[in-house]
């Protein structure tokens, strides 16, 4: 196990390019936006089914896509909005499917926990807890296959280390050598309970270790952080590397699922981290510490609520499908 | 006293770990939170973490302790929290808990309850909406229980858990908030024993868990047609009651099977099938099945409602074999 820590203003932070702090900057407020935007949605009964938000977890899928192109696969989990939004999916899409209608990613089969990008590498979120990490490596088998440098990164949560498909999959993994970076999001919870009922050790790199891998824990907080750290992972990785593990530590500000009043919330705990959101955090460094102006983040704040108000637009306009659609593509 | 569905599994699950204490419960989120869909509230605060065991997400282990637990003298009532889920933990069920007295050449006994809920209408996509119980029914060495109202589901429950062998208690998510008629004192209700939910002539409804609730939606369009309908609810799909089936086919000469889950290899094709190998002189027209298509569950609104069979599915299917001078159908 090997942890990186990078203090603010340290090896390297100077050498990412603007255009790259904007993209991060963006990506983030987009995630946070779409989560925000299709809450308020379920609330008004627009959007049905069950709705895991990605809200406080954003510099994760931000700062470790940022680093990824459409060559490269991603599996992801329940909680799979801002997984999607980083690997760059188109919110219109998105938030259709989420509404059930016959524009959105999956036809309105699938919903929110089954969004799926094929052109982009998005192989899909996922219902199943940990299920997306074999799937993982067997994109891995086809990338160590192509041997173009694709990578790939299953996410999920430290409450899959408890399945079986966890362990199954790190350690194949392993022993085939596969060109993955598992990344792991410990947002402190898994569903209702908390991290100490369901889990034996403090941090999941220790788990990477047992399978001999390379673990990293990073502050998921940070996506500084998150991106310094796995820049040079992934670059190992593309030249032949792998696998490995990295843990992002971070926290989940909306309930489980839209809906969860989390009652077994300690009082005060959810406001502790709000203290330590990671968009507000990356924004007042951009401008304090990159001199980043103002009006360009405002401008890119604007953009993307107009680029949800159009998602939003479509998503509303567009019709449902017709229910004979119901038995297609059952078979290839 | 008239309380609801899941307080009726929520009562039974209390008195039974009152009267025995060798039942305990052990599942995901089953402890402090109270369960996924509130099913084990209160009961830690009643009897400790002891018995009351919120586990990692872990579904194969949850069963294989069951098994260990159950052959060595405990009672474990184990939660699945969506029955989807079950295919993660298959082998336990059907290599160990199903063969586990056979193969011990009748040693072993394993009073374990794994208690599941299923079916669709909730928008909850295609990896949590599906109805299984076809899988189970298939296999040897398990008990299959389907409670269609609050009354049943609890007096189901009690003769589960007292029960010396692995049953399957499937819930369905969306009769939870149902209302029903439960006396106060202990009762059991035998498993086996199927339960003729209204007498009739012409034709006999056989429908299992919600679909008995459409069945007797259908009644009244029936009656007006001058439709007879006899309905069925097995209650226990394993063991099956036959000849509560077949004498009341004997009387009405016309079958109909309804179940949610897909028409393809259901519980439907099963009964059809021994009610032809065994009276098959008794039938005055074809046995009609009422199930879903042979697709996922779709998520979206229009489609999981065109998937999901309803009264009219059932009413049409009377139709269809109801023909003659006797019936107003005919007409049309
Ligand atoms: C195999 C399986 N078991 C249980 C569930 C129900 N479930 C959905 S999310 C969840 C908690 C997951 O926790 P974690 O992996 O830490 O992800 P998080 O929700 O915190 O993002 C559970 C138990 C499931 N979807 N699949």
């Amino acid at each position: 196990m090997k942890k990186i820590k990078l203090k603010k203003g340290e090896e390297g932070l100077s050498h990412i390019p603007n255009e790259e702090l904007m993209s991060l900057y963006q990506t983030m407020v987009k995630i946070r936006g779409f989560e925000e935007r299709v809450s308020s949605l379920f609330s008004d009964g627009l959007i049905p089914g069950f709705l895991h938000l990605y809200i406080g977890q954003e510099a994760v899928a931000s700062g470790i896509c940022e680093n990824l192109s459409k060559e490269d696969y991603i599996t992801s989990t329940h909680r799979g909005h801002g997984h999607c939004i980083a690997k760059g999916a188109d919110v219109k899409k998105m938030m259709a499917e989420l509404f059930g209608k016959e524009t959105g990613y999956c036809k309105g089969k699938g919903g929110s926990m089954h969004v799926v990008d094929v052109e982009i590498g998005i192989l899909g979120a996922n219902g199943i807890v940990g299920a997306g990490m074999p799937i993982a490596v067997g994109a891995g088998i086809t990338a160590k296959t192509n041997n173009k440098g694709q990578v790939v990164i299953p996410f999920f949560g430290e409450g899959a280390t408890g399945i079986g498909y966890f362990h199954e999959a790190v350690n194949m993994a392993s022993v085939l050598k596969l060109p993955i970076i598992f990344v792991c999001e410990s947002n402190q919870y898994a569903e209702f309970t908390p991290r100490e009922t369901h889990l034996p050790v403090k941090t999941i790199v220790e788990r990477g270790g047992a399978y001999g891998i390379e673990s990293f824990l990073v502050n998921g907080n940070d996506v500084v952080e998150v991106y310094q750290t796995m820049k040079p992972i992934i670059n190992r990785v593309r030249n032949g590397e792998g696998p490995f593990l990295v843990e992002c530590v971070t926290n989940r500000w909306s309930g489980h699922f839209e809906g969860d009043p989390q009652r077994y919330r300690p009082e005060g705990e959810i406001d502790e981290w709000k203290k330590n959101d990671p968009i507000k955090n990356f924004r007042s460094i951009l401008t304090s510490e990159y001199h980043i102006q103002e009006s360009s983040l405002v401008s890119i704040e604007e953009a993307v609520k107009l680029e949800l108000d159009e998602a939003e637009k479509f998503s509303r306009e567009s019709p449902f499908p017709n229910e004979l659609s119901t038995l297609e593509d059952v078979y290839a | 006293m008239l309380i609801r569905y899941n307080k009726a599994i929520n009562n039974a699950l209390r008195e039974e770990m009152q009267k025995d204490s060798t039942v305990f419960i052990a599942g995901e989120d089953v402890g402090n939170a109270g369960g996924s869909f509130g099913i084990t509230r209160g009961l830690i605060a009643e009897f400790g973490s002891a018995r009351v065991i919120d586990t990692p997400i872990s579904e194969s282990a949850i069963v294989g302790m069951a098994v260990g637990a159950s052959s060595t003298g405990l009672r474990p009532v184990i939660e699945i929290m969506f029955m989807d889920f079950i295919a993660v933990c298959f082998d336990q069920i059907i290599n160990q808990a199903a063969k586990m007295r056979y193969m011990s050449g009748g040693q072993m006994a394993l009073p374990l309850v794994i208690r599941t809920q299923g079916g669709a209408g909730l928008n909850a996509g295609p990896q949590h909406s599906q109805s299984l119980e076809a899988l189970l029914f298939h296999i040897p060495g398990i008990k299959v229980v389907m409670p269609s109202n609050p009354y049943d589901a609890k007096g189901l429950l009690k003769t589960a858990i007292r029960d010396n062998n692995p049953v399957v208690f499937i819930e369905n998510k969306a009769l939870y908030g149902m209302k029903g008629e439960v006396p106060e004192e202990d009762y059991t209700i035998p498993f086996g024993k199927a339960k003729i939910v209204k007498e009739g002539i012409d034709v006999t409804i056989v429908a299992v868990g919600q679909m008995v609730n459409k069945a007797l939606a259908a009644v009244e369009t029936l009656e007006n047609n001058g439709i007879s309908a006899e309905i069925i609810d097995p209650r226990t799909i394993t063991p099956l009651d036959t000849d509560t089936i077949k004498q009341s086919v004997k009387k009405t000469g016309r079958l109909i099977i309804v179940h949610e889950a897909v028409k393809i290899g259901g519980v439907g094709a099963e009964i059809a099938a021994m009610i032809q190998e065994d009276i098959f002189d008794y039938l005055d027209a074809p046995i009609q099945r009422v199930g879903a298509p042979f697709t996922p569950v779709p998520y979206s609104k229009p489609l999981e409602n065109y998937y999901l069979p309803n009264e009219n599915d059932i009413i049409n299917a009377v139709k269809k074999i109801c023909v003659g001078r006797q019936f107003s159908f005919a007409s049309h």
